[in-house]
Order: structure tokens, then C-alpha cells, then sequence
């Protein structure tokens, strides 16, 4: 009997094979979403942790010389011999590409066994073997997907032999742990300087803003694919309580019943989360390239490009598609469970038990608002934003449906004529039934406008900062002093200008600082914008009394303009702050004459060089000929800022599909909501008909309908999205970055979004629409027999 | 720091320690082997042999403070080549490691260090005689240390009598032949200061030098060793190990109080496990009972403290012992492989 029973439930879907494609489509598009995310996301983390690792940037102490030259192998031998334990690290240029030597018994955390690990062997390390990112073509090295892009990695005395720099470090990193007794650095390395591990501000902090970003997505998605789920199996059991009723009637039990259609639907979330897994790996495979470079990019953080199945990311996908059927179905059962054996085969209105509800939902969305309201003023840290972000769109989802029908209230008022009247009156009683789907639209268009307004700010921003930092068209980096001089002579007779770049490392207020020393040019004076100047700072610069400093340095040490502070015990008055995006560390700008008296020791050894931009390229080809400078020593402006663009190019690509897909979810959701509704609706919709309205006319109204209500949601969408964006800029960003970005509007844009959403929403409900225009009139007739 | 698997990838393929200890079974290829009948010349074979693949100067020392608590040192210091084939600066084939150890009663103090031969970092000179890595240091009157929690400075006495194992020096490892050359200074005197997280603590005793040297000194089907240092209040002293495998293959050398030596065959010298406790998620046998019976010996050996495990890269348990029955005294007790 069992086996009859499943065979008539399951003859539902033979029949209607069109709602058994949406109901497995709904699930697993709205689980490839969610795992295509957290696939992006893991990836992203795991390769980037990877990374930090082979580095060790920023994790550990470091150890270099006050004058900036190499430290002497000898050093650091007396260093370990008199308790210290620090790792060397050489780091120099091959062809272009980063070559790093380590050395693997002494380096503290991951650091080398991350290059071993390609190897396999700590001998053949040792002897030679070069570990090598993907993208680095070197003779004979190994291949490592977890080494940063264009970076190899060698054992440090294969990289001094490939560097020609034997007996030469360039740091030492210092290990957490440190014996008992030690001698005093002072003393025995007096020309070694301890940079300390910048804690709180490094790099994992800065690529995590990137991936809370991603991470606000992968929720939004989540949420919207818990509305998506929760329509499809709504309409599942919707359209079969006749089935039901008529398979009790024969006198299958309702125990057995139940556990039927709960298989069934397991069975069926099994199968669409595996389609859903599988899709999510292709969007995570087709989009993670351009996540790795934008992180790349952006903060330098290097991520590789390639995809690991991770089952991390497929087992909460199907965790997903599973979880949420079992929410969904639980409900939908429980309510089968209470049917009356022989109750109406046809759905009851659901405006009827709403009312309840709505009282409770409006509460909880009230408070959320509140919360958020609360949040946004305390401020804080990165998670005090993320709660901020949770009860902003939470909040704004629940109070959807309030507000909506507040406006159809207020339009029904409005309205003049029966049929007005009656349209907006049917269109109030409908809201319930297709409020998770128009709260599933307004979370994905807030969600994209809030991410695109991120995203294109940040673009703003950077170019403009870039237009103003890299004001020289070509800059230099020489490997010596000697080769310094060189470039200043070949260089003085052939540009327009040679502006060396005087830098070193202090500490202004405890924080570690890039001090640099400003030769007065009027490439400065005029490129150069302030977030905060008194006066003209350029010429109390070069009065030698003056000091700007970064934005991250500002808002960390709590410095603004008119405090002073001492540099090697000289007090300096800070006259500007200027914006530095994508520099983790402090940076801070005195004048060269003062600079020179300050550091006499510190000689310059990278140049900004202008010149006509048409004349960079010969320019560096003639230096790499004339005077032996590679060519990988020097950076074109223009190259870094098509680099710049590029990036962020990708950047939008990434966002731009998130943005499609997370539309298409919403879109699907209205029409499974749509589907439902349909079967319900031939009874409120007969004695329209039956008092003159034709079904044409029925239909038009019911794509009327839709689109009124996604014109709407879209419309308060707008400011939420614009509430997450100034979240996601002003509170995450500052947080996770240490510098606030400005907010642009790009009303353009979100015009753009608004028509693709709605345009999401009418394609959902076409079909409905049609299918109610074809409605054969005898089942409407039908309606009025059937009447109780 | 995950330095462990940093040496699982590190000994794995050189057939070094780590495989459990059974590791040290691999092949020598391209490694000179030890031969019977040795010639030991000094100063140069308390130096390094490079053309050996593994070597060892191991240092374990019963120690009391002037209250009469009991304690136990160790300092080693591993020599292990990668190839044979040698190398300058960097590129030198030899790594070393330094294990250090203090046990008191009711603690258990571990540290190592890792580093390269030929930049300086760590080795062994001669003339005059010095052993060191980092700032560890091993001369003929020094013996030094340092971790996070603790650290000895120790001052070394007299030396005492050489006393070389096995056939005057060739000391075998299991039936099939495997050897390895091994001489002992078990009668050093030592005292010195431990610096312990309570504070600097004052102690004297005695301390076992064992040098050891080899490219295969397992046999591929042992999987580890017990190995017994004793020093009895009557002045005698045994040293005695049984190499765990398909059989189990005994060594042991009785020491009289003025040197000499009697090498014992394979069988005569019986380590049998009374007790084992857990330590590091593992069964390890911190009591036993070892027997001698040409010396009439019939004793019970038992850990000072069964915590002594050694939680370095390649862990094993090393630790002061206390002996009852037939003769009494202290030793220490190496385990590996457990």
C-alpha cells in the first residue's frame, strides 16, 4: 500500500514535470549560490592564510639594519649563538619575479615547511630546489599553489647563490618563544633594529574587509535561499492537499502519509543540493580568479587562482538545501498533520490567519531597526558592524511587508472605480502569500546596491589617490648607492625633473611609521589634496616645523592637525592629513633639508622621475642598456594605474555576477510564490470574472500586481541599500581598514538595478499570469458549483 | 610553530629518526658503515664524523641540592647528514639538533633547537674540544642550556676513565649485524646551577657521556630501544639496552668502579616492564625490572618522575630513574619508539 500511496504522491510530479523542474531549480540555485560563495570565500582564506604564512609578514618580529644595508651573515650567527632565536630571510628580484630564501630549520610557524611541502624533502631543499608559485616559470622548480603569485621560495643559501649576495640577509625574523637568558641586542648587534609585529593592523585584517564583504553576500544569499526553499515547498504541498485528502480517504494512514512526503522531499533536497554544490563549484571556479587578483591588488595579500574542492563548502551547502527543506517541510507537515480528513482540497486564503502574525513581525522588525539605529551611533569594531548590518537588513526584511501594505492601504484609498478598488483591495489580500519572495527582492537588490556603492566608491577614491600620490611618470629603485648615483647622473640630463624619495622607519607616538623626507616640487603642491590641512602645509613643510601624516596614522595614534609630534626628539607640528588607501602602516612627511639633518645616514635610493608619459617607455629601455638597471627596478605610473583599474575591473566582475545571480534567485522565488498563489486564486478571482472581467483582462492585472509590488519593494530597497553601504564604508571599512572611504552616489546604476529587478520579477510572473488568462472557464464556473 | 611537521617532511625522507624510531633502519647508501675491531684516535673521535650519518654527544646527570631533592639533566646534541656527499656554508649536508632536559620530582622541563652545519651555527671542534648549537654549549668544563622556561649552567670536574662498549668500541645492534661505535665517560663530575621558574637552584652528581656514531645502527624490523644507564652506590655501573624487534636483541656493558669493562652477549642483560603508564596518549613502561645474572643483578628500575617525556620533533622518554633490589642506586632511562 505504501508503495501505491508513494506511486500516486510522486504521479504529481509526472504530470507537472514543470513544477518539479522549479522546485529542484529553486533549491539548487539558491544552494550553488550560498556554496559558490562560501567556495570563493574558503578558497580565498585558505590560500591567502597560506601565504601569510610562507611570508611571515607581519606575524613575527623582524630584526634589520638601521641604515637599511644588508645584515652580515656573521651577525646573525652571533646573534643565535648568544640566544636569540632568529630565522634569516633574503629577498631579492629574478626576472621580475619575488625569490625569497629561508632558512627551514630556524623559521618559526609555517614559513618553511609551506616550501618544503612542495618539495617533499627537506634535502632536496637544502641542496637547491626552488619552490615556486604556479605563475613563475623558473627552471626545475617545483610547483606550489599555496605560494604567493609570482613568488618563489628557496632555501636562503640557494637564494644568495642565485642573488649573487652570499654572506648577505636581509632580515631576521624573531621567534615568539625566546630563551631564558639572552644577550642584550644593544650590545651585541647595536646596528640592528627590531620592527615589531604589527598586531591588530596587518595584512589579515585588511583582506578580511574584503571578505566581509563577500561573507555580507554569502548571508544575503543564504537568507535568500531559505525564502526560495521555503516557497517551493510550500507550493509542493499546496498543490497536492486534493492528492492528500484522497489518499487518506482510501485509508492510507496519516502517520504513513507524513513519513512519505518527508522522504520524498529529502530525497529531493539531496538531489537538488547536489546539483546546487556542483553549480556553486562552477561559479566559485569561474569567479575565483578575479577574487585572487582583486585581494592581489588590492592589499598585496596573494591568493592563488586555482579551486580545491573543499568539503567544508559542500557540506553546508547541502547542509542548506537539506536544513532548509526540513525547516520548510516541518511546517507544511505539521499543518497536514492537523487537516481535517476530509477537509477542502482547495487552499484557504492566507490572508486570513496573517493577522496575528503581523503583529509580532512588526515588533521584532521594530526592534531590530532600533538595534541597528543603537549600533550605528555606539560604532565600534569590525563585528559591532556586522551585527549592525544583520539587524539593518533583518529589520527592513520584516518591516517589508508592513510598509507594503501601508502603501496599498493608502493607494486603495486613493482609488476611484470598482475595479481600482478591487485591485488594490485583492493585491492587500495577496501580500502574505508573496511577502518571503518580495523580502527575498528587496534583500538582493540591497544587497547589490549597498556592494556596487562600495565598490564604485572605492574606485573613485583609489584613482583619484593614485592620481595624486604617483605624480611622477616613472619611478626608480636602484639596488645600491653606488647604482643611485648612477641613475641621478644618467637621469638629471634626460628628464624634466629628479625627486628622490628620502625614507625611513621611525616610531611617532609608539606606531611604527614610514617617514618620508618631501623635496619642495610643485608636483606636490599641485596634486596634492588633504582630508584635514591648516594653512598652506606645504609651505610650513618646507619652513622644516611642519609634518603630515596618513590618515591611518591619525586616526590610530588619535592625532589631528595642530598636535605635535617629535620626530628623533624634535617636535613637529602636524599641518595636514592625507588620505593613503591600501597602506596598512603609518606614514608621516617632513622635509628633505630636515629630513637630511634628522637621518644624515639615510641616502636615497628610489627616485620619482618626470617626464612626457610618451617618453617612459624609451626611457627605461635606454637605462636598462646604458646603465644595467632592469627593468623590473623601475614602475611606470601609467602601468600601476591600468593595474589599478584592472583590478578593480575585476572587482566589478565579481560583484556584477553576484549581483545577476543573487537577482535570479529573488526573481525565482517570486515565482514559485506566484505558483502557489495561482491554484488559490481561481476562487477569489471567479466572481471577477463572472461579473464581466475577462480573463486577458484577469491576467494583465495579476503582471499589474507584480509589478506594483517589485516597483515598490525596489523603491525601499533603494535606502536600505544606501543604509548598508554607509555601513559597509563608514563602520566595517574603518574598523577592518583604519581609513573611512567617501560615499558616491550612482543614481545611474541603481536605476539599472532597479529596472533588472523588476524585470527579474515580470519575467516570474508572466507565466502565472498567462496561465490565468488561459484558466478554461469551466473551472471558474466550477467555483461556484463547488460553493459550500 | 608546527615544527613537528616541519620534521615529519624533514626525517621522513633521510630515514632519519622520525618514522618512529624504527626510521633509523634505512639504508646508508653512499655512508661509510662501522667495521669491526676499531682504532678510536683522540682528540679527533670526540669530534664530528661526517661521513657517518648519524651521530650523537649525550649527556644525562643525576643531580641533589643541598637538601638532598633529586634531580635529572640532559643535554644532547644530534648530528644527522642528509647525503653523504658534503658541502661548504649552506649547502653542507648536516643538520643539527639539540635536545635539553631538566627533571625535578614533580616537573619535567623540555626544550630543542634546530640548525645548520656549516655557517657556524652548530658543530664540533676538537682542539680544543667544544660541542655546541646556538648558545648551548658542551666543552671539557662547561655544559650549558637554555629553553622558554628554563635554562643549567653547569661546571664540569673531572672527566674519569673512557670505557668503550662491545668489541672495544663496536658496539652491535641486532643479530643481522648492524653496529654502530660506542664509548662512554660515565664517571664525570658535575655541579653547577639549573634555572628552574622557582629560581636558581644549586646542584652536584654525576654525569654519563655517551658518544655514539653510525649510518645504520637498526635493523629494519626494530622498532625501538630501552636503554638503561645504572650507577649502583657500590661504585659499579651498567649499561645496558634491548633493541625491540622480531626478537628482541640485548646489549650491555658492566662498568667496575675503576673502568673496566665486561661486554655481555646478546641475552645475558633482561629489561622486562612491570608497569606503564600514559604519557602523550601513549603506553609507556616506566618501571622494570632488570636483570644481570652473572652479576647476580635483580633489580627494580623505576622513573623519578614518569612524566619525563620528551615532546621534541622526534619525542621519546628520557628520564632519572631509581634502582631497589640486589644493588641499589640511581641511572636514567631512554625509551623510543613507544
Amino acid at each position: 500500500m505504501t508503495q501505491v500511496a508513494f506511486a500516486a504522491l510522486f504521479g504529481h510530479w509526472r504530470r507537472n514535470p514543470m513544477q518539479l523542474f522549479t522546485l529542484l531549480a529553486g533549491l539548487a540555485l539558491a544552494t550553488a549560490l550560498w556554496s559558490g560563495v562560501q567556495a570563493i570565500n574558503a578558497e580565498a582564506r585558505a590560500s591567502y592564510d597560506a601565504a601569510a604564512a610562507t611570508l611571515g609578514e607581519g606575524q613575527f618580529d623582524r630584526l634589520t639594519r638601521r641604515d637599511g644595508q644588508p645584515i652580515r651573515q656573521e651577525t646573525y650567527i652571533l646573534l643565535r649563538r648568544s640566544g636569540w632565536l632568529v630565522s634569516p630571510v633574503i629577498e631579492g628580484r629574478l626576472d621580475g619575479v619575488r625569490i625569497v630564501g629561508v632558512d627551514p630549520l630556524t623559521a618559526p610557524g609555517r614559513l618553511a615547511p609551506t616550501a618544503i611541502a612542495g618539495t617533499g624533502d627537506l634535502g632536496r631543499f637544502i641542496a637547491g630546489q626552488i619552490v615556486a608559485a604556479p605563475d613563475v616559470t623558473i627552471d626545475g622548480a617545483v610547483i606550489d599553489p599555496s605560494i604567493a603569485p609570482q613568488t618563489a621560495i628557496g632555501d636562503i643559501g640557494t637564494v644568495q647563490a642565485l642573488l649573487d649576495r652570499d654572506g648577505e640577509l636581509d632580515a631576521l625574523i624573531v621567534a615568539r618563544d625566546q630563551p631564558i637568558k639572552q644577550a642584550n641586542l644593544t650590545e651585541i648587534a647595536p646596528d640592528l633594529r627590531r620592527r615589531v609585529a604589527q598586531s591588530g593592523s596587518d595584512i589579515g585584517r585588511l583582506t578580511d574587509s574584503f571578505h566581509l564583504n563577500l561573507t555580507a553576500f554569502g548571508l544575503l544569499s543564504f537568507a535568500v535561499g531559505i525564502f526560495i526553499v521555503h516557497g517551493a515547498i510550500g507550493l509542493a504541498f499546496e498543490q497536492r492537499r486534493g492528492t492528500v485528502r484522497t489518499l487518506r480517504a482510501l485509508g492510507v494512514p496519516l502517520r504513513v502519509m507524513i513519513a512519505l512526503m518527508a522522504s520524498e522531499l529529502m530525497g529531493l533536497a539531496v538531489v537538488a543540493g547536489a546539483i546546487g554544490v556542483g553549480l556553486g563549484y562552477l561559479i566559485a571556479g569561474a569567479l575565483l580568479p578575479d577574487v585572487a587578483a582583486t585581494l592581489q591588488g588590492l592589499y598585496g595579500a596573494n591568493v592563488s587562482g586555482t579551486l580545491q574542492l573543499r568539503p567544508i563548502w559542500g557540506l553546508t551547502g547541502m547542509g542548506i538545501a537539506v536544513g532548509g527543506t526540513a525547516v520548510a517541510a516541518g511546517g507544511a507537515l505539521w499543518k497536514l498533520s492537523r487537516m481535517p480528513l476530509l477537509a477542502g482540497a482547495q487552499p484557504r486564503a492566507l490572508a486570513v490567519v496573517a493577522g496575528h502574525g503581523a503583529k509580532i513581525q512588526a515588533l521584532v522588525a521594530i526592534g531590530l531597526l532600533v538595534l541597528a539605529g543603537i549600533l550605528a551611533v555606539a560604532g565600534g569594531g569590525v563585528v559591532t558592524g556586522f551585527a549592525l548590518l544583520g539587524a539593518l537588513l533583518l529589520g527592513s526584511a520584516l518591516a517589508l511587508p508592513l510598509v507594503l501594505s501601508m502603501v496599498l492601504a493608502l493607494a486603495g484609498k486613493q482609488a476611484k472605480g470598482a475595479i481600482s478598488s478591487w485591485f488594490w483591495a485583492d493585491t492587500r489580500q495577496q501580500l502574505p502569500g508573496l511577502s518571503l519572495a518580495l523580502m527575498a527582492l528587496l534583500l538582493a537588490m540591497a544587497a547589490n546596491i549597498g556592494v556596487s556603492t562600495m565598490v564604485s566608491s572605492f574606485r573613485l577614491t583609489f584613482v583619484g589617490f593614485l592620481d595624486q600620490r604617483l605624480t611622477s611618470e616613472l619611478y626608480v629603485t636602484a639596488d645600491d648607492p653606488a647604482q643611485a648615483a648612477q641613475i641621478v647622473t644618467f637621469a638629471s640630463t634626460r628628464v624634466d625633473a629628479v625627486l628622490p624619495i628620502l625614507e625611513t622607519n621611525i616610531a611617532i607616538a609608539d606606531f611604527p611609521t614610514e617617514l618620508l623626507g618631501n623635496r619642495d616640487h610643485p608636483s606636490f603642491r599641485d596634486n596634492w589634496t588633504f582630508l584635514a590641512a591648516a594653512g598652506k602645509p606645504w609651505d610650513r613643510i618646507h619652513q622644516g616645523d611642519a609634518i603630515l601624516i596618513n590618515e591611518q596614522l591619525s586616526r590610530r595614534a588619535g592625532l589631528g592637525v595642530g598636535d605635535t609630534v617629535a620626530v628623533a626628539e624634535v617636535p613637529f607640528e602636524i599641518v595636514g592629513i592625507y588620505g593613503d588607501y591600501g597602506n596598512p602602516t603609518g606614514q608621516a612627511i617632513i622635509s628633505r633639508a630636515q629630513f637630511q639633518t634628522l637621518y644624515p645616514d639615510v641616502i636615497s635610493t628610489r627616485f620619482g622621475l618626470r617626464l612626457p608619459p610618451e617618453n617612459v617607455a624609451r626611457f627605461v629601455t635606454e637605462m636598462e642598456n646604458l646603465i644595467g638597471l632592469p627593468a623590473a627596478n623601475s614602475i611606470n605610473q601609467a602601468g600601476i594605474k591600468a593595474f589599478s583599474l584592472g583590478v578593480f575591473d575585476r572587482t566589478f566582475t565579481v560583484t556584477t555576477a553576484l549581483n545577476v545571480l543573487t537577482l535570479a534567485v529573488a526573481g525565482f522565488a517570486i515565482l514559485m510564490s506566484l505558483l502557489t498563489l495561482t491554484a488559490m486564486r481561481v476562487p477569489q478571482l471567479a466572481p471577477a470574472w463572472a461579473m464581466g472581467l475577462t480573463r486577458r483582462n484577469l491576467g494583465a492585472l495579476e503582471l499589474l500586481r507584480t509589478l506594483l509590488l517589485a516597483s515598490f519593494t525596489a523603491i525601499f530597497a533603494l535606502p536600505l541599500g544606501l543604509a548598508l553601504a554607509w555601513v559597509l564604508l563608514a563602520v566595517v571599512n574603518v574598523a577592518a581598514f583604519g581609513w573611512r572611504l567617501p560615499m558616491y552616489l550612482f543614481p545611474a546604476d541603481y536605476a539599472r538595478l532597479g529596472a533588472f529587478a523588476i524585470l527579474a520579477a515580470s519575467v516570474a510572473a508572466l507565466w502565472p499570469a498567462l496561465r490565468l488568462a488561459r484558466t478554461p472557464p469551466a473551472d471558474l464556473l466550477k467555483v461556484f458549483s463547488n460553493e459550500r | 610553530m608546527n615544527v613537528k611537521l616541519l620534521f615529519f617532511l624533514f626525517w621522513l625522507p633521510v630515514a632519519g629518526f622520525a618514522q618512529g624510531f624504527a626510521g633509523l633502519g634505512g639504508t646508508a647508501e653512499g655512508f661509510a658503515i662501522p667495521t669491526p675491531n676499531p682504532v678510536f684516535q683522540f682528540p679527533q673521535d670526540a669530534g664530528a664524523h661526517p661521513d657517518y650519518k648519524i651521530e650523537w654527544w649525550y649527556i644525562t646527570a643525576n643531580l641533589k641540592d643541598a637538601q638532598g631533592t633529586d634531580y635529572g639533566l640532559q643535554w644532547t646534541l644530534f648530528r644527522s647528514a642528509l647525503s653523504p656527499k658534503d658541502g661548504s656554508g649552506w649547502s653542507t649536508p648536516q643538520l643539527w639538533m639539540g635536545n635539553a632536559a631538566i627533571t625535578t620530582p614533580d616537573a619535567h622541563f623540555v626544550t630543542e633547537r634546530l640548525g645548520r652545519g656549516g655557517i657556524g651555527q652548530a658543530g664540533v671542534t676538537t682542539a680544543p674540544f667544544a660541542a655546541w648549537i646556538d648558545d648551548w654549549l658542551f666543552t671539557d668544563t662547561q655544559l650549558s642550556a637554555t629553553g622558554p622556561d628554563f635554562g643549567f649552567e653547569m661546571i664540569l670536574g673531572d672527566l674519569g676513565p673512557t670505557v668503550f662498549h662491545g668489541k672495544g668500541g663496536y658496539s652491535v645492534k641486532s643479530s643481522s649485524g648492524q653496529a654502530s661505535y660506542y664509548y662512554s665517560k660515565p664517571f664525570m663530575q658535575i655541579s653547577g646551577t639549573l634555572a628552574l621558574p622557582q629560581g636558581d637552584v644549586a646542584v652536584s652528581g654525576q654525569a654519563w657521556l655517551d658518544r655514539e656514531w653510525s649510518s645504520q645502527p637498526l635493523a629494519s624490523d626494530q622498532t625501538g630501544w630501552d636503554w638503561f644507564s645504572l650507577s649502583f652506590d657500590d661504585g659499579a655501573k651498567l649499561m645496558g639496552f634491548q633493541l625491540r624487534g622480531d626478537d628482541t636483541y640485548t646489549s650491555a656493558s658492566w662498568i667496575g668502579p675503576d673502568g673496566t669493562t665486561t661486554p655481555m652477549e646478546n641475552g645475558d642483560f633482561q629489561a622486562r616492564p612491570l608497569d606503564t603508564v600514559e604519557i602523550a596518549g601513549r603506553q609507556v613502561p616506566t618501571t622494570w625490572q632488570v636483570t644481570l645474572p652473572s652479576k647476580s643483578l635483580d633489580v627494580t628500575v623505576r622513573a623519578m618522575n614518569d612524566a619525563a617525556w620528551m615532546a621534541t620533533s622526534v619525542p621519546y622518554w628520557e628520564g632519572p630513574v631509581k634502582v631497589s633490589g640486589s644493588h641499589q642506586g640511581r641511572g636514567y632511562l631512554e625509551m623510543t619508539g613507544y
